[in-house]
C-alpha cells in the first residue's frame, strides 16, 4: 500500500521525536552512580569485574564458617543445590556444570549467603568463586581469582550447549 | 467396553469410554428436554421442605473495604513445597490449587509462587525502574510517573519451567492434587505500559541485543531477554486483574513476557540494562537449562510448549457414582492460541474433540468441556492440545525420551487419569 508506505517513511524520518510522543516522557535521567552494582550483570568476557582477589585457599574459610549449612561440608552434600559435582543431589553444579565463571562471582555477590545476600566484599566473592572452582577441578590450589583470572577459566562444559534462542527462537524446544 | 445396561436411549456418543457428543453439553440438552429425558443423573433434593435458615431471620453484615472469600471456602489454599524446610525457606513454591477453580482467571491470592529468595518488602515510594547501558538516554522512573503512561490489557498464563516437575522425574507416580502436581500455573489479566514505550524513550542503541532484568528481592534475581521480545509483547505490569500487583507477584511492577518460562517474568523489577550479548546469569546458566538424553544441554529455551490438562475430574478427588460428568480442564501455549484439544476415556484408544470456551486467547489459558456418560468401570482420562502453530502435546515416553532422566524443566507431557471402579482418581503414567 502506497500510502502506507509513505507514512511509515514518514515516521521513520521523524525518528525519535515519534518514540518520545507515544508516551508523556516523564523518565529521569539517571546517572552512574545512582546505578548499584546488581543493576548490572558481570559479562562473560569480565566486564564489570572489580578490583580485588581471592584465593581457594581463603574460599575454604569463608565456605566452612557461612555456606556449609546448606551446601555441605565440602559443597557437595548439600542439602541445597551442592556446587561442586559431582554429587548425588544436583545434575548441575555450578563449579563444572556454569558455562562461566564469571557467574560464580556475581551470584555469590549478589545473592549468597541466602540469608545475608551483599553481605560478602568482593575479596571474598572472588576467594569463594576461586574455592569451588578449585573444588570441582577446574582451578588449581595457588590460582587467585581477579578481574584478568576469573573470565579466563575454562569452563568444561562450556561447549556443550545448544543455544535454542539463536537457533530457533521463541519456539519451543 | 460395553455400557449397555446403563445406556440411556438418548444419548450420544463421540468416542470410547462414555465420552459424549458436544450436542449434549449442557444448554443443548435442556433445550431439547431436559437432563430427566436424557437419562442424566439429577441431584437429589436437600434437605426438608419449608424450613427457614437462620440467616433469613437476623440482619446482614455491614460493608467492609475489602472483600474476602467465604469462611467455609478457606481450605482452598496454595499448596506450599519448602524444598529444604528451615535450611532454606526463603526458596518456596506455592501451587495454585487449580483442581478447586472453574474459568480461567486465578484468583491474584492464589496466583502461584516462585520465590528464590523470599517475598521482599518493597517501598512503593522508593522503588524505581532503571533504564540503562546500551541506551541514549539512561532513565529512571518511580510508580507515580508511570501511572500516567498509557497502557494496556492483557490476558496471559504464566507458568514455571519447573511446573509438574514430580512427574518428570519420579519414577512412579505422586498420588496428589493439581495445586501439588501441575499448580505453578496460573492466568491473570495484566495492565501495564507497553515495555517498549518505556525502551524508546531511553532510546535503544543499534548494538543493545538483549536486556537484563533484574528484581528488587534480596538475591536480585536477573534474566537476559533478547530485546525482541521486550519490544514485541513486554509489558511492565503494574496491575493484576484490575488491583495492583499482588506482593507475592511482584509488586509494585513486575516484567511480563507473554508465553516465556515464568522465571523470565521478573518480580519487583528495578532494572533494565541494555547489553550486545546475554549475561548468563545464574538462573539461565544452570537451573533453567535443560540436559538431554545425549548429555549435551540447551539453553535460553524461552516459551512454554503446549499443554493441557484435565482439572475436574483429576487425582484425589473421588467420583460420586456412575452417570453424566462434565470433564473440564485447561489447556494453554507459550507461541500463540489453543487451537484444539482432545479427550480420551479409554486409556487413548479413542479421542473425540472438546469445546474451547470462548474467548480462545493467545498465550493465556482456555478452558476446555467435554460431556462424559460413565458408566463406573475403571477407564483413563486423557487430554491433548494442539496450538495454532501445529505443535502437538507430547506422551510422556516420547518427552522423556528427549531429556537427561534428571531433567524436570518443560514437561508438557499427557495427563492420563486413572478412575477406579470405586470412584477414585489417580495419577498415572502411560
Ligand atoms: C541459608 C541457606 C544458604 C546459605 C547459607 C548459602 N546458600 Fe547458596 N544457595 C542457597 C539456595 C536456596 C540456592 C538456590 C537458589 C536458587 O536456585 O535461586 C543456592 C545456590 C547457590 C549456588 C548455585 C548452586 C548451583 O549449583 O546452581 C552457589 C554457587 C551458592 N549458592 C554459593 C553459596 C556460597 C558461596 C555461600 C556462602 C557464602 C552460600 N551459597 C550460602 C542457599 C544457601
Amino acid at each position: 500500500m502506497y500510502t502506507s508506505k509513505a507514512l511509515s517513511i514518514i515516521l521513520i524520518a521523524a525518528g525519535s521525536q515519534v518514540a518520545l510522543a507515544e508516551g508523556p516522557d516523564l523518565g529521569q535521567p539517571l546517572t552512574s552512580d545512582e546505578i548499584p552494582f546488581y543493576a548490572t550483570y558481570v559479562m562473560p568476557d569480565g566486564r564489570g569485574l572489580p578490583e580485588g582477589s581471592g584465593t581457594p585457599a581463603e574460599g575454604a574459610e569463608i565456605f566452612a564458617a557461612q555456606c556449609t549449612e546448606c551446601h555441605g561440608i565440602t559443597g557437595t552434600e548439600g542439602p541445597v543445590m551442592p556446587p561442586v559435582g559431582p554429587n548425588e543431589i544436583w545434575a548441575k553444579p555450578a563449579g563444572s556444570y556454569w558455562p562461566y565463571a564469571t557467574t560464580l562471582f556475581d551470584y555469590i555477590r549478589r545473592a549468597m549467603p541466602l540469608d545475608h545476600p551483599k553481605s560478602l566484599s568482593n575479596d571474598q566473592a572472588y576467594a569463594l568463586a576461586a574455592f569451588i572452582l578449585e573444588r570441582n577441578g577446574v582451578i588449581d590450589a595457588d590460582t587467585a581469582m581477579t578481574a584478568e583470572t576469573l573470565p579466563m577459566v575454562e569452563m568444561p562444559n562450556r561447549d556443550n550447549f545448544v543455544d535454542v534462542w539463536a537457533t530457533q527462537g521463541a519456539k519451543p524446544w | 467396553m460395553t455400557n449397555d445396561i446403563n445406556e440411556p436411549t438418548a444419548l450420544d456418543y463421540a468416542a470410547g469410554g462414555g465420552l459424549l457428543s458436544r450436542r449434549m453439553l449442557l444448554g443443548t440438552i435442556a433445550a431439547s428436554g431436559g437432563a430427566m429425558a436424557a437419562g442424566l443423573a439429577v441431584p437429589h433434593r436437600a434437605g426438608a421442605q419449608g424450613v427457614v435458615p437462620e440467616w433469613v431471620t437476623v440482619a446482614g453484615h455491614r460493608a467492609r473495604g475489602y472483600g474476602m472469600p467465604a469462611e467455609a471456602e478457606a481450605p482452598v489454599q496454595r499448596a506450599i513445597i519448602e524444598p529444604w524446610q528451615d535450611v532454606a525457606p526463603e526458596f518456596s513454591l506455592s501451587g495454585t490449587p487449580l483442581q478447586r477453580l472453574r474459568g480461567t482467571i486465578t484468583p491474584s491470592g492464589l496466583h502461584f509462587e516462585v520465590h528464590h529468595g523470599g517475598r521482599p518488602d518493597v517501598d512503593p515510594d522508593q522503588h524505581r525502574l532503571m533504564i540503562h547501558g546500551l541506551v541514549d538516554r539512561p532513565l529512571q522512573f518511580d510508580l507515580n510517573s508511570l501511572e500516567r503512561y498509557p497502557m494496556v490489557t492483557a490476558t496471559h498464563f504464566l507458568e514455571c519451567a519447573g511446573n509438574s516437575l514430580v512427574n518428570a522425574v519420579m519414577p512412579e507416580p505422586l498420588q496428589a492434587g493439581c495445586d501439588v502436581i501441575h499448580g505453578l500455573l496460573s492466568n491473570s489479566e495484566w495492565s501495564g505500559v507497553p515495555m517498549s514505550v518505556l525502551m524508546d524513550e531511553a532510546g535503544v542503541q543499534p548494538e543493545g541485543k538483549w536486556v537484563v532484568a533484574v528484581g528488587s528481592d534480596g538475591p536480585s534475581l536477573a534474566r537476559s531477554i533478547p530485546i525482541e521480545k521486550i519490544m514485541e509483547d513486554g509489558i511492565l505490569a503494574l496491575y493484576q486483574n484490575g488491583e495492583r500487583i499482588r506482593p507475592e507477584q511482584g509488586y509494585p511492577m513486575r516484567l511480563l513476557l507473554p508465553g516465556f518460562e515464568g522465571n523470565m517474568n521478573v518480580k519487583w523489577l528495578t532494572s533494565l540494562w541494555v547489553t550486545d550479548a546475554p549475561a548468563h546469569t545464574k538462573h539461565e546458566s544452570g537451573e533453567y537449562t535443560e540436559i538431554l538424553a545425549d548429555g549435551s544441554s540447551v539453553k535460553f529455551t524461552f516459551a512454554i510448549g503446549v499443554k493441557s490438562l484435565i482439572t475436574h475430574p483429576s487425582a484425589t478427588m473421588t467420583m460420586s457414582g456412575p452417570g453424566f460428568y462434565e470433564i473440564s480442564g485447561l489447556a494453554w501455549s507459550g507461541v500463540g492460541k489453543v487451537a484444539r484439544v482432545e479427550v480420551s476415556a479409554d486409556g487413548g484408544a479413542s479421542w473425540a474433540d472438546a469445546e474451547l470456551v470462548e474467548p480462545v486467547l493467545p498465550r493465556a489459558l482456555t478452558r476446555f468441556r467435554m460431556p462424559w456418560q460413565w458408566d463406573g468401570s475403571p477407564t483413563i482420562l486423557m487430554s491433548r492440545a494442539h496450538d495454532d502453530t501445529g505443535a502437538l502435546q507430547p506422551a510422556r515416553p516420547d518427552w522423556k525420551a528427549r531429556y537427561h532422566p534428571s531433567n524436570f524443566l518443560h514437561y508438557n507431557a499427557i495427563q492420563p487419569w486413572n478412575v477406579t471402579a470405586e470412584g477414585e482418581v489417580q495419577n498415572v503414567y502411560l
